[in-house]
């Protein structure tokens, strides 16, 4: 199936002044009608400026897109006009915020907000766009809608607050939606819900999803693909269940064996593993594999050269000894 | 935002306040009303000159140097002062606005230069400024208040930048641009409905100050000579101050009540709309 968002090569860079500082690096990913695909790693890997980008709304002129391509459907949204981008936001592209209270505007009620959303793409009168609001919140189960469309956004939870913003991504029936990080600031139960919500706007309207995360699990659970960025590269990416089951990168082998998962059955917990180190900063990035300094198989070669992404069976590995490939062996 | 209702209730908890509204209400009724039921011209000798008040029929606060009604000329000055005051603060509020919210937004260099440009406002005494640009401008009603919102408005543009700077951060700024809205509505009916508080409150005690400025101008013989102000008969008033002092005392008070009632009334919208403090 061909896929309808495509990114190829995509590079970011950050100039303050200076040098330029390589934020993203050839960062190439697609994802088909329907499907998700989760962009997984630690603060400060890159992925939520590229989510950013996918919008074109990086802070320019500060930080910007300096390579590659975003092509959606026959058009390549890195040179798009701005007025081309205004009709796409929102409409056929939409984003889904991490702190959904912050997102909203504190002074106007959430209906306002949503007819606002749906105006500016649709030619409808103002009573129209309000029964599709509430409509919409009906959709994404906001509990008595016909009432909270006047709420103003204080008066929700945070939970209610990201069902709205969900309403708000879904008014203008797009195809693509791009949720950075969309259930980190909501309770654990509400999470789940969240993204049950999420999939169901996915199977109803066959939109895709580009889930920004850096929850392994919520990845696991929602996306058939999954891309593991480090260091503004990805270094690992295919098709979720097998990345899981068994991880070719050391990083990816790190983020798994960080997860609590192994509480069941009142067996005694093993000590979490955790991977020694930080993200290196951008600009600070040494020769070599970006990850060789917290890396346990680390090898000479990988101080000194940079392993490229190259094809794995399903999937695609930045290492130059991959645990695949050693059990192979 | 805060519920209209509580906005008002909280209005009302402070005694100041509602003295200052009072006090307003009845100068802004007398603005509006008084010609009509006291037709008397201000300009117009209807007495021997310098008698004073005897609350009578003729003359109730007594008339001045050539005789004319000093009543009358309370009353058309009130209407003056809040005309000038009102026109003028508009004319700052909407300059200072559209500078600061294009500044605050856009920051970078469009904000370096348009921040220059205030500064360049902010330097010069705003009192000598605007009898400067009235001197050279002929002294009406008109070019008073435009001389007055000249000098005004970079108070406006640095408060109103100032909030942009830091509303354009959050994240509601942003999700309005992913939902595809285009920079001047984001500007006009997204960010500047959040920081419109600061700006009335702002926008009061401009207007107080316009009224000072007008009847400092007037008093120096730089009024609009065709309508009578406050500060003009304090000045025809100033020669005769050692034997007829009510001639500067009753526009000198009718001055003051107005000026304090709009601080009031201001500081009391401040309370209000910030409930923080």
């Amino acid at each position: 199936m061909r896929p309808i968002l495509e990114v190829r090569e995509l590079s970011i860079h950050a100039s303050s002044g200076g040098q330029p500082i390589p934020l993203v690096e050839k960062v190439s990913f697609s994802v088909e009608k329907g499907a998700t695909l989760a962009l997984v790693g630690e603060s400060g890997c890159g992925k939520s400026m590229t989510a950013l980008s996918l919008m074109r709304i990086l802070p320019e002129p500060a930080v910007r897109i300096v390579g590659g391509e975003i092509r959606f459907e026959d058009e390549d949204l890195v040179s798009a006009s701005e007025r081309r981008m205004e009709q796409l936001r929102g409409n056929i592209i939409s984003m889904i915020f991490q702190d959904p209270i912050a997102s909203l505007n504190p002074i106007q009620t959430v209906g306002d907000q949503i007819v606002e959303v749906i105006r500016t793409h649709n030619p409808i009168s103002r009573k129209e766009a309000r029964a599709r609001a509430i409509e919409l919140l009906r959709s994404v189960r906001l509990p008595d809608a016909e009432r909270r469309i006047n709420y103003y956004p204080h008066r929700l939870s945070g939970g209610m607050c990201q069902r709205v913003m969900i309403a708000m991504a879904m008014a203008g029936a797009p195809k693509v939606i791009i949720a950075d990080e969309p259930t980190t600031a909501l309770d654990t139960t509400v999470q789940a819900q969240v993204m049950a919500l999420l999939r169901k706007a996915q199977t109803e309207t066959g939109t895709a999803i580009i889930l920004i995360t850096h929850n392994l699990a919520a990845a696991a659970e929602a996306a058939e693909n999954v891309a593991v960025m480090y260091a503004g590269r990805i270094i690992e990416q295919g098709p979720v269940r097998e990345i899981f089951l068994s991880p070719a990168h050391p990083y990816t082998e790190g983020l798994l064996g960080a997860i609590p998962d192994n509480a069941e059955g009142g067996v005694e917990i093993a000590p979490l593993a955790e991977i020694p180190g930080n993200v290196p900063r951008p600009g600070t990035l040494p020769s070599g594999c970006a990850f060789a300094p917290r890396c346990k198989n680390v090898q000479q070669r990988c101080r000194n050269e940079r392993p490229d992404l190259t094809a794995h069976g399903n999937r695609r590995v930045a290492c130059f000894f991959p645990y695949s490939q050693m059990i192979a062996q | 935002m805060i519920a209209r209702s509580s906005f008002i209730q909280r209005y009302f908890q402070s005694r100041t306040g509602v003295i200052g509204l009072i006090i307003l209400t009845l100068i802004i009724v007398m603005a509006i009303f008084g010609p009509t039921l006291y037709p008397v011209d201000p300009w117009d000798m209807v007495s021997r000159p310098l008698q004073w008040p005897s609350f009578g029929a003729e003359a109730p606060l007594g008339s001045d140097v050539l005789g004319r009604d000093v009543l009358s000329g309370l009353i058309n000055g009130a209407r003056v002062s809040l005309i000038i005051g009102i026109s003028a603060t508009a004319a700052a509020v909407a300059i200072g606005v559209t500078v600061g919210a294009v500044a605050g937004y856009f920051r970078g260099l469009t904000d370096d230069a348009l921040m220059r440009i205030t500064e360049v406002f902010q330097t010069i005494p705003n009192f000598l400024f605007v009898i400067v640009l009235v001197a050279v401008f002929r002294p009406s009603v008109f070019t008073i208040s435009a001389a007055i919102a000249v000098v005004s408005w970079p108070a406006v543009a640095r408060l109103v930048r100032g909030e942009f700077l830091s509303l354009r951060q959050r994240a509601f700024v942003e999700s309005c641009v992913t939902i595809g809205m285009s920079t001047p509505r984001i500007i006009f009916t997204q960010i500047l409905p959040n920081c419109i508080a600061p700006v009335i409150v702002t926008s009061s005690i401009m207007i107080a100050t316009a009224i000072l400025v007008e009847a400092g101008l007037s008093f120096l013989g730089l009024g609009d000579p065709n309508v009578m102000s406050w500060g003009a008969m304090i000045g025809f008033g100033r020669q005769s101050l050692r034997t007829s002092w009510y001639l500067t005392l009753i526009p000198g008070v009718a001055i003051q009540l107005t000026v304090l009632s709009i601080s009031f009334v201001g500081e009391a919208l401040n309370d209000s709309l910030n409930p923080r403090l």
